[in-house]
């Protein structure tokens, strides 16, 4: 006869305990190995959140087609792209430290609430270790601050506000993308070469988050080349007839108008301020010039001949002749078809550089991928040197000032650049005020509950 | 007054819209009595009507650019339009460049079809159904037909110009003796304006001086008593749903140059067409047109600088604010009849 210790009231305490441990969504088991969603068999998952319905779900399919590229070069497949000509040499080829790189994929509907929904679903559900993707400042930061609270990397996708590594940065989260100030810092001097510094200017302004960071940044990057703002008028995200915005522009004593829109606010705003005449007026004794701030490839194909001669800037364009450029678009041009837009670019990118980032640190717990990640420098992916700051999490590489070609080539050939505008000109402080100012942190990195 | 005046034109042809689309929608409520929520798709089909016309007419073959290479490398191919090769260089380019009028000719037929298969392959199976049934399935059938036109089009919008000859604007303010330059207004804003009053007007007609649309109205006025005088009105109402879609059809076609048409444009001017026809008055189709007009001026107004300083949002619930107002004041609406609706 042998005396066993089990009690009832044990049994009860201890199954309860596992009950309670088992019902519990997976990430919040992150005990177990010291993070959540830590990868035990010999594949890895990550979470690809990107616009597949909604007005940006065409750059959500070119993004979704970079992403699929990395993993094919991640996983050895392909000619390797990037993996080639980047400078880091800690990929092999061979998945992510060993294991298969597996996906899943989740549709932010350009929406904060649907994009946090498919992201907490691939992290429960799914187990991704790292979420990736979107194509909306409003979309990054909503996700990034659930990947903060449950603890697990997010490399943004297209994101251009300041917030998004400036007031609302986390330690969790990293931008490769460029930030508005970057694009008033890069554009205040060639449009002031090009149209001199007494100048006026109205702004048109997407009524949200990124189209009011972005307004701030080209004001006050243009006022301190001496341009004077006459008017800055926001704009319904919804609208699509911009006559009414765009009639009182000629009488306003502005000879520029800056289109600070996006999307198909950019597509509709850019037609109707050409069909009013305003690329052919005259105001104060010079030409009439219109500005978009940020301008993409796909955006570029969807306002057709009306970007001709109009100034932007752009974080990657196809044509750039280094030798990372050069591999990525042969890479994804054999595979499907066409270049790569710049959404595609980062998101491709950001994949290479977190899967690195965990090789290097032997680990995928966040805290060890955030570490070295943090003041990385690298080269070869297509922007020259770049630094992912400590500080706010942000990538600094030069950026591009681009302008509608006049005689395009082909249907992709739309964007020429102008200049590369080297990183010190676009580089601030991480306390800068259009960053949120001394109040804005990343906090403490989580790896988990 | 110049800005005035300016606003005023821009009224004028967002309002000639509205209108055009309140009109269909106040035909097929009319007639049938089915509030049609996918009438701003059928805007909306309109306009892709102007993009598929365009891409026929544009189809290509390709041929080498010498000494020139494409981003890979390889040989530089051009696209070169068939009606190039057919009617030569200079023929086919004016073709090409007045793909969007000429897509009148294919959007009518068009149409007319979708709408008589929209209505007899779905919805007349609705007409004994409570309202609120008909705007389930009208509305559901809008969000397919949008994602049908995504899947094939992209969410992406597609630019589709105007022909060359009506680039730039019109100096309306030198005509008046204002300054040059104060009041522009752009071509083929004037033309879409003009266009849409000619519709307008042919609508009218077509139920005012014609039998058909003698007993159309008869028909709207007293169903049941032209039925027992042995016309089958079921078959002529049917005909005005193709000739409401044909209307809304229409009014996307010549849309399509002031605003690169995308999936969802339909969407955007569906709630706005429907507060259109209840403060024109339910059943009213000179009340839909007066209100559309009245209503996009109104917008108009509401969305210039000085506005929208004093009264932040203003631009963006004008037409609402305007809609409870005439509600209040006048429930059935500017010029609704008593009983539509009221049962």
């Amino acid at each position: 006869m042998s005396n066993s210790n089990f009690t009832r009231r044990g049994v009860l305490k201890t199954g309860a305990i596992a009950g309670a441990g088992l019902t519990l969504p997976t990430y919040l088991r992150a005990q177990d190995s010291g993070f959540t969603n830590a990868p035990t068999g010999d594949t890895v998952t990550l979470g690809f959140n990107v616009p597949q319905s909604g007005p940006y779900a065409d750059e959500g399919a070119d993004e979704l087609r970079a992403y699929e590229l990395a993993v094919e070069h991640l996983n050895g497949g392909g000619d390797g792209g990037m993996l080639n000509t980047f400078s880091s040499k800690a990929l092999d080829g061979t998945g992510i430290m060993g294991k298969r790189v597996e996906y899943v994929t989740g549709d932010t509907q350009t929406k904060s609430d649907a994009a946090r929904a498919s992201a907490r679903s691939m992290i429960e559900k799914d187990g991704a270790v790292m979420i990736t993707g979107g194509s909306s400042s409003g979309v990054a930061v909503a996700v990034q601050a659930l990947c903060q609270e449950a603890g697990v990397i997010f490399m943004a996708g297209l994101t251009h506000s300041n917030d998004t590594t400036g007031k609302d940065r986390k330690a969790n989260g990293f931008r490769h993308f460029f930030n508005s100030y970057m694009s008033g810092a890069a554009l205040a001097p060639v449009l002031s070469n090009a149209y001199g510094t007494d100048r006026k200017a109205y702004h048109l302004t997407a009524d949200y988050n990124w189209g009011y960071t972005t307004e701030e940044a080209v004001r006050s990057s243009t006022e301190a080349m001496g341009w004077e703002t006459v008017n800055a008028v926001k704009t319904p995200l919804t609208q699509t007839d911009f006559s009414s915005y765009i009639a009182p522009v000629l009488n306003s004593g502005a000879d520029v108008l800056v289109l600070n829109h996006y999307g198909g606010n950019m597509v509709n705003s850019l037609t109707n301020a050409v069909q009013f005449g305003l690329r052919d007026a005259q105001a104060n004794g010079k030409n009439f010039e219109i500005v978009v701030p940020l301008y993409s490839r796909l955006m570029a194909s969807g306002a057709g001949a009306n970007v001709k001669g109009i100034y932007g800037s752009t974080n990657w364009h196809w044509s750039l002749q280094d030798e990372g450029s050069q591999a990525f678009v042969r890479s994804f041009g054999e595979k499907y078809g066409f270049p790569p837009s710049q959404a595609a670019h980062t998101c491709y990118v950001q994949t290479l550089l977190y899967a690195d980032a965990v090789t290097r640190a032997g680990s995928f717990a966040p805290c060890a991928v955030a570490e070295a990640l943090e003041d990385f420098e690298f080269d070869g992916l297509g922007n020259g040197p770049t630094l992912y700051r400590a500080e706010d999490h942000q990538c600094f590489k030069d950026v591009l000032v681009v302008r509608g070609k006049e005689n395009p080539q082909s249907e992709f050939d739309l964007l020429e650049v102008v200049e590369v505008t080297p990183v010190e000109q676009v580089t601030y402080a991480p306390d800068h005020p259009q960053m949120g100012g001394a109040d804005a942190t990343l906090g403490s990195c989580n790896n988990g509950a | 007054m110049d800005q005035f005046i300016v606003q005023i034109l821009n009224g004028l042809d967002k309002g000639s819209a509205y209108a055009l689309i309140a009109l269909g929608l106040t035909l097929i409520f009319g007639t049938l009595g089915v509030v049609n929520f996918a009438h701003g798709a059928l805007f909306m089909l309109g306009s892709f009507c102007a993009v598929i016309m365009s891409r026929i007419l544009s189809a290509s073959h390709k041929v080498a650019v010498p000494g020139e290479t494409d981003f890979l490398g390889n040989p530089l191919m051009r696209d070169q339009p068939y009606v190039y090769d057919w009617f030569g260089e200079a023929a086919g380019a004016t073709i090409v460049d007045w793909a969007v009028p000429i897509s009148i000719l294919f959007a009518i037929p068009v149409m007319i079809g979708v709408g008589f298969i929209m209505e007899r392959g779905l919805i007349k199976h609705f007409y004994k159904r409570p309202h609120a049934d008909q705007i389930l399935v009208t509305f559901a059938l809008a969000i397919v037909l949008q994602e049908v036109i995504k899947y094939f089009f992209g969410a992406n919008p597609i630019q589709t110009p105007a022909p060359e000859a009506f680039d730039g604007s019109l100096d309306f303010g030198s005509w008046l003796g204002f300054d040059p330059l104060t009041i522009m207004y752009p071509y083929w804003r004037l033309v879409y304006f003009l266009f849409a009053a000619l519709i307008i007007a042919g609508v009218f007609a077509f139920l005012q001086f014609t039998t058909f649309g003698m007993v159309v109205r008869a028909g709207m006025a007293d169903r049941e008593t032209v039925g027992l005088l042995g016309i089958d009105i079921d078959k002529r109402f049917t005909l005005m749903f193709g000739i409401a879609a044909a209307v809304a059809g229409l009014a996307g076609v010549m849309y399509a140059p002031i605003v690169a048409p995308n999936y969802h444009m339909g969407m955007d001017f569906l709630v706005l067409s429907f507060v259109v026809v209840v403060v024109g008055g339910m059943g009213s189709l000179p009340g839909a047109v007066a209100a559309g007009f009245l209503l996009g001026i109104l917008e108009s107004f509401a969305s210039m600088p000085w506005m929208v300083d004093k009264l932040p949002g203003i631009n963006q619930i004008i037409i609402y604010l305007v809609a409870i107002i005439i509600l209040l004041t006048r429930p059935r609406g500017l010029m609704g009849r008593k009983g539509v609706m009221e049962d």
